[in-house]
């Protein structure tokens, strides 16, 4: 795994941060990682507490399906003063019905999978709840693209639910 | 609930340096499934599994929870118990089943994390 730009961190937010973590499938010694350093790269930038939640959440869930069902991946991020975005790519098997997956309860990670606490169907269903922006585009035998982006400013409408 | 308190009606053994006492602890998210607690904890809350693996400790930290409990008295490994000192997460041990430990803290006052 290998840390993003978040070695020089400035807390005036003028400028955007990027960086990437590259996430190997199967390797459950250091699953969370990738996400836990994201998280304390956006605390250091002293960006909202609720909003660092949200993406933490939707990151961890990503970087975990990467582990469980691809080879390798990769883990983008992208934060702006007005947005943080992530970006998940595999190389994997795919998934060949997306509206099934993203339904609350289906899975079909196997059983040593459960055994860590895995497996339970609410990963993709959590990463659109929590993000505001939710895209995922997949190609059966080549692997799978998650796009999140949470926006820093809450408005009082509340979140849009309409992707 | 205090941590104090939660320690105290679990009969629990606490197994990490960290040890927030006087910390008020809002609501409960019991499971072994960590997509359940990402999906439906609050911060400040308390996470009772029976998952004693690293696994836990990431997904609690992730979510802003503070405290775990493991019942029946199950024992994680050393690098769970490190990876809670290293995030400041309170680990407990309780004897009591997942049944038990919520029937107690329940009848004395604390409440699922509300949807
Ligand atoms: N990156 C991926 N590559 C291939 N298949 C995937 C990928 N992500 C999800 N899937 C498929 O979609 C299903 C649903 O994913 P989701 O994250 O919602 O639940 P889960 O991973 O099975 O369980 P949980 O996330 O609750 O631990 C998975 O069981 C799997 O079949
Ligand atoms: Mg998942």
């Amino acid at each position: 795994m290998k840390g993003g730009s978040g070695a020089v961190l400035n807390k005036s937010m003028e400028k955007n941060y990027e960086g990437s973590f590259h996430i190997v499938g199967g390797d459950f010694s250091r699953a969370g990682e990738a996400s836990t350093e994201l998280k304390s790269i956006l605390q250091s930038l002293g960006i909202e507490k609720e909003i660092v939640r949200r993406a933490s959440i939707a990151t961890f869930e990503a970087e975990m399906n990467i582990i469980i069902y691809a080879t390798a991946g990769i883990l983008r991020y992208v934060i702006t003063p007005e947005e943080i975005r992530i970006i998940a790519e595999d190389m994997g098997p795919g998934i060949e019905d997306i509206e099934l997956a993203m339904q609350e309860g289906y899975s079909t990670a196997p059983e040593w999978v459960r055994e860590m606490g895995w497996g339970s169907g609410m990963g993709l269903p959590n990463m659109k709840k929590n993000s505001d922006e939710f895209y995922i585009d997949s190609v059966v035998g080549e692997g799978t693209r998650v796009e999140m982006v949470i926006r820093r400013q809450i408005f009082s409408e509340g979140r849009s639910n309409d992707h | 609930m205090t941590v104090g308190e939660i320690i105290k009606n679990l009969e629990a053994m606490v197994i990490t340096k960290f040890l927030p006492d006087e910390t008020e602890i809002d609501w409960a998210c019991a499971t072994d499934l960590m997509s359940e607690v990402l999906y439906y904890s609050r911060d400040s809350s308390v996470l009772i599994t029976g998952l004693t693996k690293q696994q836990a400790i990431r997904t609690a930290d992730i979510a802003d929870i503070r405290v775990v409990v493991f019942t029946r008295g199950k024992e994680p490994d050393t690098p769970t118990i490190e990876l809670a000192n290293e995030k400041e997460i309170t680990l407990l041990i309780t004897p009591f089943s997942m049944f038990t430990a919520c029937g107690i803290l329940y009848e004395r006052g604390l409440r699922c994390c509300p949807e």
